[in-house]
This record gives C-alpha cells, structure tokens and sequence, in this order.
C-alpha cells in the first residue's frame, strides 16, 4: 500500500479515527506522517525513555530481601503519587516526590546520572538559608555532644549561638 | 493566523548564521528547568495552581521591568495550532508544549533568542538559544535570567538533589546544552556512525534537528549532554565545548581531505544542487534539506559562491507550518513540496552569481 499523502513511499503508519461513530481510516508513510501535526503520535517523543524508565524500576524487584512484604505502597504525601504510577508515567509529581521516594529513587538516579549529589548552581538567595540550615544542624549535633560529655557551659554556649541564628533567620529571611 | 505578530512574521536571530565556528555550528542553546516550592508540576497541577505560576513569573517581570522590556508573553491557548508548530520549528517552543497547552504561556524576547516557557513540564524553562558555538555566552545570559527569577520566587531546591524537576533525567542543575552541528564531510567519509556512537561513552546524546525521537536529516545533527546530577553547569558545557572543538576538527579535516582528493566531485555535487533547487517544481522537505546540505558544503569550502544566509533561513522557512503560514492557509504534501519549491526558486533568484 502506498503513502494517501504523497503515493511515492510506502504507508507504515496506519491510523484508525472515530469521531461521533464515524470511521475514517488514513495511511501515510512515516514522512507524511511527521509532517502532519495531527498525527503526533508518529513521532511521540517522551515514550522510549518512560518505557526505558519502567525497565530500570522493575529491576528493582530483584534488589529486594527475601521475607520482606515486595509491595508496600509508597506514596507521596503531598501530590498523592504513588511510586507504581511514576514509574508508568516517568515523571515525578511533585518537589516532596524526591522526598518521598527517597532510597528507590537515589538507584533510578545513580543509574541515569552516575550520581546522587548535586554539584552545580546553588540559588542565590534561597542558598543562603541552606547554608544557614547546614551550620544550625552541625551547632546542634555539637551542643548534644557538649551535653553528653557532660560540659553543660560549652553547651549553653552553643545553645545561645543557635538561638541568636535562628532569630537572625526567622528576621532577616526571606 | 495575525501576520502582523513578530514571531510569525519575523526570522529568528539565530538563523542568520553568524558566529564562531558558524562553518560547523549552527546554533548554541542552554535551557533551564526551575519549578517553584510546594506547587505539583504542571501535569498534576490544578488550574489555579498552575494559574498561579503564571501570576509569579508575570509579578517578577513586573519587578524588573528594564530587564524584561523586550519581552512579551504569549498565552499558548490563544494560538492557533499552525502557529504553534511555528514556533515549533523555529524551536521558540519544545515539540511536548505544542500539545499540552493547559495554562501554557511562552516569555519571548523580541529576537527570540531567549523564551521562557511556563507550565511545560517543568513550571519555568528558560532557554537561550545562540547562532554559532556560544555556549559560554548563552549559559552567562540564562544564569543571569534565572538570578533575577529566583529574586522573587521560591525554587524548589534540595541541596542534595540540586534543582527539582518532574522528569528525574533533568535533576540536579536542570540544565541541557545542546549544539546544532552541521556535518557532510563525516557523512560523506562514512566516520559519522563511529564517531557519534563514540559520543554516547562520554555522557552525550545525539538526536535529529527537532530533538527526541526525530531523525537526522540534511547532515544536521543535535548533540547535548545526558546527565545533569553530579557535575555543574560549568562542567556539563566544558565537556560538550571540547568534544564540539574535536567534532569542528575532524569534520573540517574531512572536508579538507574531500577537498584535494574529489575537489570536482563536490563542486559538482554543490552546482548540481543549485540547479535543482533553482529550477525544481516539487520538491519534498527531505530532498531539500539534503540539496541544501550539498550547496552549503559548497560554499563553506569556496567551491561556489552563494548567500550562505539563504541556506539558514530556509532550513527553517521550508518546513510544513511555514510554509502554511506564508499561503495562509492549509496544504496537503503535494502542495506543501509545490509551495517549498517556488519559495526556494524565488529566493535564489540574484542570490547566485
């Protein structure tokens, strides 16, 4: 059978519409296919990697221990997401997916990018409470360490330190 | 379709063909995936939330009017689908943002070397797309763009993760720097396969002209970097810069070689596909990327004397939603290859000499 569009090539894309119980059916060769913006399915372009992706997460069954439950649903708290529908869909749902998924997405993403730490940018102002962030968690891993070895002043110390941040944050942030 | 919209009727900066290494690199381009903290991404977002989006992109280009005064925003909805596919091929917007519209808008710069698509699949995409290999230049001007956007928007950043996308392929910088590289004298040769095959060993992934999942024609092939966790941006466009400079070398090595061993052959090659291009009735896109190709090989090697800037233009203007919005209306493929050819004949006519 040749191409409807061009009658030069022959037709592999083969298309079946019903609209209001009407049949129509078309076919084209894959030229006159991707030519045609209706026919977008010719060329869908984000299926390969999400079926690619299915593979990877399927994987993942392998990995899991012997005598523990293989399908607990893990789900995301604030979207709704659950990991069966990303690794269906490919794309995660929200910010607190990353969150969510935690373990099961970190192998996904050694296997894609080799890494699971970002090196790169750091927004500018945003950033700085990261940084902020950083250094109140280390304060307070100290001030328990002060407080175990039983140095109660270092720790009021490092208490008031901490508190003088958190008060320079919650003022001056945003 | 308005014909008086600058994004209809005009070019784009990046088809003039200028810039380092123009011979070889068609066009640089950087783009950026940022989403905003606690909204879901576009595809699960609800209207208001992804109304919302809207709104806190527009409230910043409020902001910061000097920087954004050659800006205009064009709401996806409100255009027809030619339109859209327009600016498809003139790669203003990606090929997925044609046909999901929902609440979609474009933030384009008058020369449309920068559009900011908002609510694609990520909340915020900017991209800077520069003629010749510019990398550094585009990557300088969207790191500008996305200091001033992160000004007054919370990102959603994790320190470990980097920048939050909802593809996990994107994560971490969020950004894909990719190269439109022109590349007869390694097709001709026949390195081309084993050279981009190469490519792939060393973290980059070469695609056709319209990105994912179309093919390679006109010698034309996109090249961008595949992972975008663990290395940063300098890193990521370091790396595609060198293996452009080595690319760039060995394409003009071929040339060079194809230049003293079949010097007639390609001036052949190039003046055959002048007359066809000059004198065809029917001409299907394919074929005239091809021709093109061979007349451009021509030129860059001084075989025959044309206005390389026609090749450029054409590249884009001969494609389906061009050419239908140049006759104003639609046209099946016969008409389409009829009306690509009497646009090529008319554009050749006093361009060579």
């Amino acid at each position: 059978m040749l191409c409807q569009e061009c009658n030069k090539m022959p037709a592999t894309v083969h298309l079946t519409k019903i609209v209001n119980d009407k049949k129509t059916e078309t076919h084209l060769c894959q030229q006159c296919a991707s030519e045609k913006g209706e026919l977008e399915f010719a060329f869908e372009p984000k299926f390969p990697i999400h079926h690619f992706f299915a593979g990877l997460l399927d994987f993942d069954g392998f990995e899991t221990p012997v005598g523990i439950p293989g399908k607990t649903k893990i789900q995301c708290n604030n979207c709704g997401l659950t990991y069966a529908q990303f690794s269906q869909i490919g794309r995660l749902g929200c910010s607190d997916c990353y969150e969510s998924f935690g373990e099961k997405l970190n192998s996904l993403l050694r296997r894609i990018h080799g890494s699971t730490r970002h090196t790169g940018k750091v927004p500018q102002r945003s950033g700085s409470a990261i940084k902020v962030k950083k250094e109140l968690e280390q304060l307070r891993k100290d001030m328990q360490k002060k407080i175990a070895d039983e140095e109660f002043e270092e720790a009021a110390r490092i208490r008031d330190k901490i508190r003088e941040l958190e008060k320079d944050t919650e003022g001056g942030g945003e | 379709m308005a014909q008086d919209k600058f994004w209809v009727k005009n070019l784009s900066k990046w088809m003039e063909g200028t810039g380092p290494d123009s011979e070889v690199v068609l066009t640089s381009r950087v783009r950026l995936a940022r989403n905003i903290k606690n909204i879901p991404f576009p595809y699960l977002a609800s209207d208001t939330q992804t109304q919302k989006i809207f709104n806190d992109v527009n409230r910043v280009v409020g902001n910061h009017k000097g920087e954004f005064k050659d800006f205009t925003f064009i709401k996806l909805e409100e255009m027809e689908s030619l339109e859209r596919q327009l600016c498809v091929e003139k790669h203003i917007i990606s090929p997925q943002m044609a046909k999901d519209v929902r609440n979609s808008f474009v933030l384009l710069r008058n020369d449309e070397a920068v559009s900011i698509m908002i609510n694609e699949e990520d909340h915020i995409r900017i991209q800077c797309l520069f003629p010749g290999l510019q990398l550094e230049g585009a990557w300088n001007l969207a790191d500008k763009i996305d200091d001033i956007m992160e000004s007054d928007l919370d990102y959603a950043f994790n320190e470990d993760r980097g920048y939050l996308t909802a593809c996990p392929t994107n994560v971490g910088t969020g950004i894909r720097v990719s190269l439109m590289m022109h590349l007869p004298g390694l097709v001709i040769t026949k390195q081309i396969n084993r050279i981009l095959s190469a490519l792939s060993q060393v973290g980059l992934v070469v695609r056709g002209l319209y990105g994912e999942g179309t093919e390679v024609i006109g010698n034309i092939v996109q090249i961008s970097n595949q992972i975008t966790l663990g290395q940063s941006e300098k890193e990521i466009i370091r790396n595609l810069y060198a293996v452009a400079k080595q690319l760039i070398e060995q394409e003009e090595e071929a040339r060079q070689n194809l230049l003293n061993e079949s010097r007639e052959n390609l001036a052949d090659r190039a003046g055959r596909a002048l007359g066809i291009l000059s004198n065809a009735r029917i001409v299907s896109s394919q074929e005239a990327m091809q021709l093109l190709s061979d007349l451009r090989l021509g030129v860059d090697l001084g075989l025959i004397d044309f206005d390389s800037k026609i090749i450029n233009h054409l590249l884009v203007t001969i494609r389906p939603a061009h050419l239908q919005s140049m006759e104003r209306k639609e046209l099946d493929a016969y008409e389409r290859d009829v009306c690509r050819a009497t646009l090529i004949r008319e554009k050749f006519i006093g361009s060579s000499k």
